[in-house]
Parts: structure tokens; C-alpha cells; sequence
């Protein structure tokens, strides 16, 4: 995909976002709209994935999980325009019966999803060991997870850290959506997590850094990692987010992390945003 | 029937075995261990499958969770850690990403209750069943003895999902059937009788069987049920043994709360109330010591089993 359908896309993307929680008048927006170019360039530039036919074992294609799953509307806007199921069943985001759960799951079979998430601090772990199996089975293709930074705060995530570069698993790419905020405030405040590049490169990780809002800067760091997979290093990339971007009101606080839009919040939002590929 | 003792082993060595056995049968089983792989007796199958074999550190979380991320892809992964790490230190872990994404993670724990003698209470887990068999998709399995933890490992190789299988670490007398056929959530007839039924799990299945001809002396015709699977509870075997017997002792070394002794009396309570009698522990934490000497101190002995059916023989009226 050329960066300027990529960019339109994750427009598209931002508007599911602000609809579905709109919808149920609950959810995630700030960090949804703040991951969502990094998981857009993954879907749909990036990753070798077949949704038309989802295999949850993940055999013969790139895996990718959501460690931090309160940000689920984003991922299912974008698994539902990767056509991994219908677009209009976003609608039924949060509400009675659906398999859009408020945090993913795997209990009511909506295809792309492999694991529950919500709990923070178990993806990277989850996908150490998506990673592994793939070397088993000498199955060439790549492990994306993607974290919070607020995460970064949970120590399973430091047993991983310290696990994955010990055991040679080079074919994970972990990326944190790094925007500095979590519920109580910025990170800085509510626990510094200091030097997160020192950290993981004292841990053994191969580490770089982009912005997480610029597509250009995305892909081609993706692109780069992906050269550098299999070659005895795990990789991180801090992705520098601005939670709630696209929507100006949201952006430079955390006061959207978990609080919907009323009526007059989301037809502004939605007036910033362009319908690129038909609303829902 | 006559239980012969064939010899003293530990249930986690039943383990090992059974491990080994599952690698060779299928290449998909794969190990975890969280640094106690002698301890789980895994060596066998570490030294024969290096490959298949995971070594976590002291991260039982990560460790959990990658067995999960593993699972997704077609592989039948086992944890092994003590039974306290296996289970309450990563419970959200097991709960989250095995349990509620019903992935095909195999728990199995060793060193389970006050059994694990000298290194006390912090490594006496008591709660573990509670823990496991509150969690929806998940089975809960406890063997006896030394042969039916081999072959209980080797059957929830072949089963698909969730599963927890607690054994221990002393040996004990090892006298179920060399080779006999394990099968999940179906309780095993060990005595019939017809005064009172005595349900057990794990190592106070042998102390209920020496307590037998003790009963039988006087004159009590007591039926012995093992309860190797907790969960899914085999509620027909349950039922149709009170029917006859309509009181109940069960046995455990566990507490009460949650344990093999609440599974049967929920059963009872809804459908066929009855008098019933625990032995199990009883809101305790317990301390160092060595095995036999806290199976006593605790009310865990074939006389506790004995005083119990005498209890509840009399309350029958």
C-alpha cells in the first residue's frame, strides 16, 4: 500500500474509533487513536497474513498480539477492514452478546484474535512463546506485539525482557506505544520508567526508535526490522505516540484514556476525521 | 480387592516418566520448567528433547504465559513448577491467557500440600484445587500413586485443553496397576460397600485404603471411591454410591474451602443431602515438619479417616 492509502486508512480507522465508543459510550479512545498508524502499517503494508482464511495456530504467516487490550477498538477496526470479518459488526462493539468484547477475547470466536488480553504484562510473553513455536516448526514468518508504556510498569514484563534475548528469539518484533500517559497521568509522574532504550538494550534487545505517528517514519522502520529478524537478537521499538491523535481536543491528555465522547464531543471528532473508506 | 504394595515412590517421579513417555509418543509435547527441573523430575525428558525443552528461570508468569503463546501454534506445552507457584502466584496469568482463552497448557505441579514436609508453609499450597477448579474450561486432576501420576500425564497429553495436575513429593506405596488406563473425569472404584462412602484424592487414597480392615473390624462395610479428577467431578459415580451408602467422609490434603470435600458436598447439597464428615485441613497454614509427622499433627491419618466414618456412620443414625 502506497503511504498515502495507508494514511487514509488509519483517517478511516480514527472514525471507527470514535463511533464504536461513542456507540456503547464506553471504552478506550486516547490510546486507540494514538496506536492506530503503527497497527494500520502492520495490517496492511507490513504483515504476511491471509484473513479471508484465519488459522489460529498462525502457521505459514506473521502473528501479531495486543498486550495492552483496553486499546481493542483500534485493532478491531483494523481487523475488520483487513476483512477479517464484517465492518458492520463494529457496531456492535461492547454490547450484549458480541464478539467484540470489550477487551479481545477468544470465547466468542472472532477470527484474528489468538489470546485474551486486558490483564497487562502477559503479551510479551505470550508472544515469546508464539515466537518459539515458530522455531520449531521452522516456520520463517515474524511475532509482533504490541505494548503499552504504562505497561512497562508490570514486572512479567521484565521476565520476558530478560528471557527473549538469553534464548536467541530473534524473530519477535515488540513494539511500545510510548505517548507517556496511563490513567493516573503522565508516566513521569505516576512511576518514571526512566531510560526504556538503555533498558531493553542492557537486556540484550536490538532497540530503536520512530515516530508512531508518522507513516512515512513507520514503515520504514518496520521495514528495517523485519531485515534484522534472525539474526540471534529480539527487537524493540519505542514508538513515540500522541495519545488521541487525529482529534485535537483529545491529544495532550490522558483525560481520554478511558472516557468516551458525548454526542457534541463525537460529531466534533468525527467533523476532524474524513469518511476515506465508508463509515460503518 | 486386595491392594498390594509393589513399591515406595514419589508421584512427581510418576511424572517424569509419564513426560518422557508423552514426548516420545508425540513430538508436539513440549516442557517449561521455572528452575526445579530435578525437583519435577523433567531431566529425562530435558536430556532426551533439548530442543522441546524450555528452561524460564524463576519466572513462573512468563513462563505460563509463553506455554500459552506456544499452545496457539498446535503444541501440547507442560509447565512444571511447585504447586504453590504453579498456581497462586500466576493465577491471573493462568486465568487470562489459559483458562479463558482455553488454550492447551498442561500445569503440572509438583511438591502440593503439607506433604512437601521441612520447607513449611510457604511451600505448603492447601488452596491449589480451590484455585483451579473455581477457573470455567479448566480440569483439575490428582492422582494417588506413582503409576496413575504416569498415566494420568500421559492421558492429559492426549486431551485438548486446560488442565492442572497436582502430585507430591515423598514416596508412598505405588499400588494402582502397572499400565492401567487413565480416564479424565471418571472416578475409580476402589472398594464397594455399603455403610458409608469415604472419598479420596492423592496421597489419602492409600490412608483411606489402610483404613479399611480397621472399619471392616468394626463391622462397618465402608466403599472407597478415588476421586482422581476433581474437575469435571464424576457426579454419577457420586450419586450413585450415597444412593446406597447415604453418608459420605471424604479426604484430602487440602483445606476445606475449595477443595475435593466442598466438589462433593455441592453435589450432595443439591441433589441427595446427607451426613458428611472432612478430613482436610482446616483454615490452617501449616509449618515444618517431617511428611508423617504433619499428616498426624494436621488429622490427616488413616485414624483420623477411621474416627470420621465413625462419626458419620452415627450421625446416619
Amino acid at each position: 500500500m502506497t503511504i498515502n492509502e495507508l494514511e487514509r486508512t488509519a483517517t478511516q480507522v480514527r472514525r471507527d474509533i470514535i463511533r464504536m465508543v461513542h456507540g456503547c459510550q464506553s471504552g478506550h479512545p486516547g490510546g486507540s487513536l494514538g496506536a492506530t498508524d503503527i497497527v494500520t502499517a502492520l495490517y496492511f503494508d507490513q504483515m504476511q497474513i491471509d484473513p479471508a482464511n484465519f488459522r489460529m495456530d498462525g502457521n505459514g504467516e506473521d502473528m501479531f498480539f495486543l498486550s495492552n487490550g483496553h486499546i481493542s477498538p483500534m485493532l478491531y477496526s483494523i481487523m475488520a477492514r483487513r476483512g477479517y470479518f464484517p465492518v458492520s459488526e463494529l457496531a456492535t462493539f461492547r454490547r450484549l452478546g458480541t464478539r467484540l468484547q470489550g477487551h479481545p477475547t477468544t470465547t466468542e470466536g472472532l477470527p484474528g484474535i489468538r489470546i485474551a488480553s486486558g490483564s497487562l504484562g502477559q503479551g510479551l510473553s505470550v508472544a515469546v512463546g508464539a515466537a518459539q513455536a515458530k522455531k520449531l516448526n521452522g516456520d520463517q514468518h515474524i511475532v509482533y506485539v504490541l505494548m503499552g508504556d504504562g505497561e512497562q510498569e508490570e514486572g512479567q514484563i521484565w521476565e520476558a525482557a530478560m528471557y527473549a534475548p538469553a534464548k536467541g528469539v530473534d524473530n519477535l518484533i515488540a513494539i511500545i506505544d510510548y505517548n507517556k500517559k496511563q490513567i493516573d497521568g503522565s508516566t513521569d509522574d505516576v512511576m518514571n520508567l526512566g531510560d526504556l532504550h538503555a533498558k531493553y538494550e542492557a537486556f540484550g534487545w536490538y532497540v530503536m526508535e520512530m515516530s508512531g505517528n508518522d507513516m512515512h517514519a513507520i514503515v520504514n522502520i518496520l521495514k528495517l526490522a523485519r531485515e534484522n529478524t534472525h539474526q540471534g537478537r529480539p527487537q524493540l521499538i519505542l514508538a513515540h505516540t500522541e495519545m488521541g491523535m487525529g482529534v485535537d481536543f483529545m491529544m495532550g491528555t490522558h483525560k481520554w484514556h478511558g472516557t468516551p465522547p458525548n454526542d457534541e464531543q463525537a460529531a466534533k471528532a468525527l467533523s476532524q476525521l474524513e469518511e476515506t473508506l465508508g463509515d460503518y | 480387592m486386595e491392594f498390594v504394595i509393589q513399591n515406595q515412590k514419589d508421584t512427581r517421579s510418576g511424572f517424569g516418566e509419564g513426560l518422557l513417555e508423552a514426548g516420545r509418543r508425540n513430538p508436539k509435547v513440549v516442557a517449561f520448567c521455572a528452575d526445579l527441573t530435578g525437583s519435577l523430575k523433567m531431566g529425562d525428558f530435558a536430556k532426551e528433547f533439548p530442543n522441546r525443552f524450555f528452561q524460564t528461570g524463576i519466572a513462573e508468569a512468563n513462563m505460563i504465559d509463553m506455554a500459552a503463546g506456544m499452545a496457539l501454534s498446535g503444541f501440547v506445552p507442560f509447565t512444571g513448577t511447585f504447586a504453590a507457584f504453579a498456581t497462586g502466584r500466576v493465577y491471573d496469568q493462568i486465568r487470562q491467557s489459559v483458562a479463558y482463552s482455553n488454550k492447551n497448557v498442561k500445569i503440572a505441579a509438583s511438591h502440593a500440600g503439607i506433604t512437601l514436609g521441612e520447607d513449611g508453609a510457604t511451600h505448603q499450597i492447601l488452596e491449589d484445587i480451590g484455585l483451579m477448579r473455581m477457573l470455567p474450561n479448566m480440569t483439575v486432576i490428582v492422582p494417588c500413586d506413582f503409576n496413575q501420576t504416569k498415566a494420568a500425564t500421559l492421558a492429559v497429553a492426549e486431551y485438548d485443553g486446560p488442565v492442572y495436575l497436582r502430585f507430591g513429593r515423598p514416596k508412598v506405596p505405588n499400588f494402582t496397576p502397572v499400565d492401567e488406563k487413565f480416564v479424565i473425569g471418571k472416578a475409580q472404584m476402589l472398594q464397594e460397600g455399603t455403610d458409608v462412602t469415604i472419598f479420596a484424592c492423592g496421597h489419602l487414597v492409600w490412608r483411606a485404603i489402610q483404613a479399611l480392615p480397621i472399619l471392616k473390624e468394626m463391622g462397618i462395610n465402608a466403599e472407597l471411591i478415588n476421586i482422581h479428577t476433581i474437575k469435571p467431578l464424576d457426579v454419577e459415580a457420586v450419586l450413585k454410591s450415597v444412593a446406597k451408602t447415604r453418608c459420605v467422609v471424604t479426604a484430602e490434603e487440602h483445606q476445606r474451602n475449595g477443595g475435593l470435600g466442598d466438589s462433593i458436598a455441592q453435589v450432595l447439597a443439591l441433589n441427595m443431602p446427607c451426613p458428611m464428615e472432612m478430613v482436610a485441613i482446616n483454615d490452617v497454614f501449616g509449618q515444618s515438619g517431617t511428611p508423617d509427622e504433619l499428616m498426624k499433627f494436621y488429622h490427616l491419618d488413616t485414624p483420623d479417616i477411621v474416627e470420621a466414618v465413625k462419626k458419620v456412620v452415627g450421625r446416619k443414625q
